[in-house]
């Protein structure tokens, strides 16, 4: 319930602020955005399983946006910004995949 | 139990916070991608930016040298087929001249054959007509009415001549465009025109003038038989 109550205010926050990413952040929050849903979506897979733990959710949430970060930057400055993002993109976008099935197979059974 | 609640109730409240921030960071992005800038864009990508562009300006600028120069053509052509236009205008009117189907004006002379019936034959009109096309004249006419061209015949008739088929009647004046001078002595020359019609007790007057208006136009035939070849 506190999730669903964060998502709606974060949303409403953010038509309301109309913020503008700051420009350091900027190549950074696309592929935060990224893990971050990874996260999300592996913790709805939980709940599902019925072992949703809040503890593993903000760390691997808090981790994987960390983790994301620090690789665009280390390719930033490796000058292999573009592609690592893109590989970093392709592995998140596994998971979410993987999670979205293993979902869809709880919900569906199928 | 309770104490997992416990530990549980402040780790729900950040995972409440997290999604907000999530949600918070995705209407942000959502928006800054909505502007079209290109802050966000990393180095080598502007450089793939800046060649493509490059790439896409240097074939414009060929394409504007292309169709420049097309245009230029056409331009040339149009102005050279304008010259071949009054080029065949200006040849059109002489040879409207030459056949007797335009007015003609310029300096000339005017000669008056006058005398009894038969001193002026129409025999002696075609040697007269002859006499100033060898001194030059380049229209003539005579009476006002019978313009002389290539086809023009001269037949005597019962009151006079008969000239390109209209009847003309004594006195003869026949006025042609020319050189004056030239002309003139073609007529007055000693043994020539002048001294034959004076044999046969007529005169001739030869004026002199520096504007002969010829107004009178042949009847040109459209060709029955002959067209073009070429």
């Amino acid at each position: 319930m506190i999730p669903i109550i964060g998502l709606v205010v974060g949303i409403v926050a953010g038509f309301i602020l109309q913020p503008t990413v700051p420009a350091p952040l900027e190549p950074y929050v696309p592929i935060a955005i990224i893990a971050a849903l990874d996260a999300v979506v592996g913790a709805v897979r939980a709940l599902g399983e019925k072992r949703f733990d809040d503890r593993v959710f903000v760390i691997s949430f808090v981790s994987n946006v960390l983790i994301a970060a620090a690789m665009v930057y280390l390719g930033d400055q490796l000058g292999v910004g573009s592609q690592l993002s893109t590989g970093v993109i392709v592995v998140l976008g596994i998971r979410i995949f993987a999670n979205a099935a293993a979902i869809r197979r709880q919900v569906f059974h199928a | 139990m309770r104490e997992r609640r416990r530990v549980g109730r402040p780790l729900q409240l950040l995972a409440g916070v997290l999604v907000a921030v999530l949600a918070f960071a995705i209407v942000a992005q959502w928006r800054q991608d909505e502007r079209e800038d290109f802050s966000g864009v990393r180095g080598a990508e502007l450089g793939e930016l800046l060649k493509s562009l490059d790439a896409s300006n240097q074939r414009l600028a060929r394409q504007i040298e292309e169709l420049s120069a097309t245009r230029d053509e056409l331009r040339d052509s149009s102005a050279s087929s304008e010259q071949a236009e009054e080029a065949a205008r200006k040849r059109a009117a002489e040879l409207a001249i030459l056949a007797g189907t335009s007015a003609a004006a310029g300096p000339g002379i005017a000669v008056e054959l006058s005398g009894p019936e038969d001193a002026v034959t129409a025999a002696i009109l075609l040697d007269s007509v002859e006499e100033l096309r060898d001194a030059g004249a380049e229209v003539i006419a005579i009476n006002g009415a019978a313009r002389v061209v290539a086809q023009t015949y001269f037949l005597d008739d019962r009151d006079g001549v008969r000239v390109g088929g209209r009847l003309l009647e004594p006195p003869y004046v026949i006025e042609a465009i020319g050189d004056p001078h030239t002309m003139a002595e073609a007529v007055r020359f000693r043994g020539g025109l002048a001294d034959r019609v004076e044999d046969r007790g007529g005169t001739v007057t030869v004026e002199q003038r520096d504007r002969v208006a010829i107004t009178a136009l042949a009847d040109v035939p459209e060709p029955q038989y002959a067209r073009p070849a070429s």
